[in-house]
């Protein structure tokens, strides 16, 4: 039995009677089966009991919550029962020897930016950022590194903004709060994605503090805002691009709030809903000849990461084939 | 008695066992990159063991040991509970350091081998293989001691390991 992500979407309750876990709400009492839950999402306005968090941290399962606005706002994550010192000390070296730090941080870059490219081909702008990524190899700072990442993204936006239908541009990529309708929608699309990279971190050793690109006194999970680099592209915004371009997602999916655009809550169901099937989609590993789903991909990605501390096989970001 | 150091007694009994399975997924074990928790026939056995013997003082820990069950008679008998018999040779080598971990504490055993899905038990004895569990030993350190692991072989087994996705991504 593959375990599956539970998002709650309506108010209501969630408690543990005996050995089972319900979530009750206006439609009724609905018995959840604990042990095919992955991690838990929560929109909505929830009560959860302490004797439901006891049984969620004894399963090992995350709770990640969203506020008003549909933003990431933190997660139950529950103790780690995955240690292993070696790799957390492997973790730190390759953070605290620079070079190693520095090489990490433009595979990440470097991934995000092949990944951008793989995204501007199917859009219908074709494009390759090969001034900017060799920019890269002269970079000797973080702060550089960033700074190519950053005009990369640019040149991005700006090229996938020319396939997109004109009531949906993104103009200007604005955040907290998004100006419009499409950087509303990227906004929201990524902040589900990062708890997601979060989970997958959970269930390795990899400990989600130490980071590269991004500095680990971010005071987040800063290795996950470092796969994200990755992941973006090839889940997030192909799910916006593909939503407002076959007009799942309308103008009436939003409102204005604020100074800002939001995702109503239609909109929120909307997109959560393609989300939700985008990650379960499969694709065929060429390297592991099997079908994997796109959740898995970030697995997978963590453990390319251990590969590479450990010393097994250096960090080869994802370039999506696909 | 000639003694073997002490020292060198911290093994676990499932690192004598993935010895004679696979090297790679011993070093990965024992540095606690672990996959256990999501493979579903670790599952599957943690279920058969949890559903059999009952009335056996289970999952008895000695040192760095932890046998599956042990029955009291003339002679102390620590059994060890197993899926199949694919992986015999592994299974046999894990019991047999167990007896060979008492012995040097001065306690003597044998050990049994529990196959409840097949209904077949098999019963080891030490019978003088000293040396084979100590090679087994040394060879076990020797991977442990290493600053990266072995370069794993992809074989049958690989396909049904929960280390599969990690040695071949």
């Amino acid at each position: 039995m593959r375990k599956k992500s539970l998002t709650l979407l309506s108010d209501g309750k969630l408690f543990r009677k005996e050995n089972t876990l319900y979530f009750e709400n206006a439609q009724g009492k609905r018995p959840l089966a604990v042990e095919g839950i992955y991690d838990i999402y929560i929109y909505s306005h929830v009560n959860i009991t302490s004797q439901a968090l006891h049984y969620l941290a004894q399963k090992g399962v995350a709770v990640h919550f969203f506020n008003h606005y549909g933003y990431y706002d933190g997660s139950f994550y529950p103790k780690e029962s995955l240690h292993s010192g070696d790799l957390v000390i492997k973790q730190a070296q390759h953070y605290l020897d620079f070079e190693k730090r520095l090489k990490l941080a433009k595979l990440f870059v470097i991934g995000a930016a092949k990944n951008m490219e793989r995204n501007l081909a199917r859009f219908g702008a074709k494009h390759k950022f090969d001034e900017l990524l060799e920019e890269l190899d002269g970079c000797g700072k973080i702060t550089d590194v960033m700074n190519v990442e950053a005009r990369i993204r640019q040149e991005y936006y700006a090229l996938w903004d020319e396939t997109l239908p004109e009531s949906f541009k993104i103009v200007k990529r604005t955040r907290r709060p998004p100006q419009n309708e499409m950087n509303a929608l990227i906004s929201f699309l990524n902040s589900r994605l990062y708890p997601a990279i979060l989970s997958e971190l959970y269930n390795t050793q990899l400990t989600p503090t130490i980071s590269y690109l991004h500095e680990p006194s971010e005071r987040r999970f800063s290795l996950a805002l470092d796969l994200s680099e990755i992941f973006k592209p090839i889940i997030a915004d192909r799910i916006a691009n593909r939503l407002v371009k076959q007009g799942i997602i309308k103008k009436e999916h939003f409102r204005g709030d604020l100074n800002g655009v939001l995702l109503n809550e239609e909109g929120k169901k909307t997109v959560i809903k393609a989300f939700n099937k985008e990650m379960e989609k499969s694709v065929k590993h060429p390297k592991l000849k099997k079908n994997v789903t796109k959740k898995r991909l970030i697995r997978l990605e963590a453990y390319k990461l251990i590969k590479h501390l450990v010393g097994v096989q250096d960090y080869e970001p994802l370039v999506a084939w696909f | 008695m000639e003694s073997y150091p002490e020292t060198h007694l911290l093994i676990r009994g499932v690192e004598i066992n993935y010895l004679f399975i696979c090297k790679t997924k011993l070093w990965y074990f024992a540095k606690g990159i672990t996959m256990e928790q999501e493979n579903e026939y670790v599952d599957l056995g943690k279920f058969l063991h949890e559903r059999s013997y009952f009335g056996e003082e289970k999952e008895v820990q000695i040192g760095p040991i932890k046998i599956d069950f042990v029955k009291k008679g003339d002679i102390i008998e620590v059994h060890e509970v197993k899926k199949g018999k694919s992986m015999e040779k592994a299974h046999e080598m894990q019991a047999l350091y167990y007896i060979y971990y008492l012995k040097r504490h001065g306690i003597n055993a044998k050990a049994v081998l529990n196959y409840p899905k097949l209904r077949e038990t098999k019963e080891i004895t030490l019978d003088g293989r000293e040396q084979e569990v100590e090679e087994a030993i040394n060879e076990v350190e020797q991977i442990k001691a290493l600053s990266k692991p072995p370069e794993p072989v992809k074989t049958k087994k690989c396909k049904k390991c929960a280390y599969y996705e990690l040695c071949w991504v």
